[in-house]
């Protein structure tokens, strides 16, 4: 279990005073919410801070919580090899915002981010490629945003589908 | 020899492909020997023992499909022999889900196959979506490609697939073998 006044919440709220909007501990599990134009300065200080060492990303996830605003949030679960310690960090992103990637504070953060944005339209800047990874090039719309339909739109290999008129 | 041109060359090329196709279409002989049951009954037999599907798999279904094919199920011992191009290959086993992404390549093998053809959708998944009825999923190897026999289960087992084979030798038995060149399709 992790005490309240763990390392990774003090350190981070000493360095990151106005960056870090909510603390919770749930669990053990420490998430912070953090403000969007901070992610990357702090992303660097988690990794390379001796007491810290997060050397380890295991992955960058996007929601949509549609219909509250603002509508998406990216997930990044870190882990820490050395020290044996998780947090989790959690940014608010509108429709349209865009979120600084983290591809070159950790390689690892390349394909999860086009994951996001395959399947969220979650744009991040400074991705060295960012590209759809799992739909077709040519795919329109991102699937697994909450206004997209479930069954997808009607075509030659879906005649389920809905029609795109109706959306 | 010393002027780097093939030897036989001019004598492989006294004709064309369409004027042998032609000569072996309208001689009677052939006709003859065409319309004759038996023949068409060795034809068929010909193909039933030596259906060749392709190496290719889309999911989980393929590797029931590889199970079929190693010693246990031993698809070798009906001449069913997975062959690496569809240039050489008679059958194409749809084994798993297809997805709009992989669709065009499946409709491109298919097309790269010489007739005659046929096709087994393997699975829930290959004969009508299965349980993804979502928007990346085909929802049926007949949406892309026409298909010969179909194959429930999820995935269906080994000798499943191997009564699918079976159900298509019977199929190809009762076909008439000649319907493409009669089609002048063939070449």
């Amino acid at each position: 279990m992790v005490e309240k006044e763990s390392v990774l919440i003090k350190k981070v709220k000493e360095a990151f005073r106005d960056a870090i909007l909510e603390t919770t501990v749930f669990r053990g599990e420490i998430t912070h919410l953090v403000e969007k134009s901070a992610i990357l300065s702090l992303c660097t200080f988690l990794k390379n801070d001796s007491e810290l060492k997060m050397n380890y990303l295991v992955d960058v996830i996007g929601v949509d919580y549609q219909p509250r605003e603002p509508r998406f949030e990216v997930v990044y679960h870190l882990y820490s090899i050395s020290r044996r310690h998780r947090v989790r960090l959690k940014v608010r992103l509108a429709e349209g915002e865009a979120v600084a990637s983290v591809a070159n504070v950790w390689k690892g953060a390349d394909w999860p981010e086009r994951e996001a944005y395959d399947m969220f339209g979650i744009v991040f800047e400074g991705h060295p490629e960012l590209k759809r990874i799992y739909m077709a090039e040519d795919w329109e719309g991102f699937p697994l945003r909450k206004d997209y339909p479930l069954r997808g739109f009607k075509d030659r290999y879906n005649p389920y589908g809905v029609d795109k008129e109706e959306n | 020899m010393n002027s780097g041109k093939n030897p036989i060359e001019d004598s492989m090329f006294f004709t064309t492909l369409d004027s042998i196709a032609d000569v072996l279409r309208n001689n009677p002989i052939v006709k003859t020997v065409k319309g004759n049951p038996v023949v068409g009954d060795v034809v068929n037999w010909g193909r039933t023992s030596s259906l060749w599907p392709m190496t290719f798999g889309l999911a989980c279904c393929a590797i029931e499909m590889i199970a079929a094919g190693c010693s246990r199920y031993d698809l070798d011992r009906m001449g069913i022999v997975f062959r690496p191009s569809p240039r050489q290959s008679d059958v194409m086993v749809v084994a798993g889900t297809m997805t709009k992404k992989i669709a065009p390549a499946v409709k491109r093998l298919y097309d790269q196959m010489p007739e005659p053809r046929w096709v087994i959708a393997q699975g829930g998944c290959a004969s009508a979506g299965g349980p993804y009825n979502t928007y990346s999923v085909v929802q049926g190897t007949d949406l892309v490609i026409p298909v010969d026999v179909y194959i429930p289960g999820c995935p269906p087992r080994p000798d499943a697939l191997l009564f699918g084979f079976l159900q298509l030798m019977e199929k190809i038995k009762k076909e008439s073998p000649f319907i493409i060149e009669d089609r002048k399709l063939g070449y």
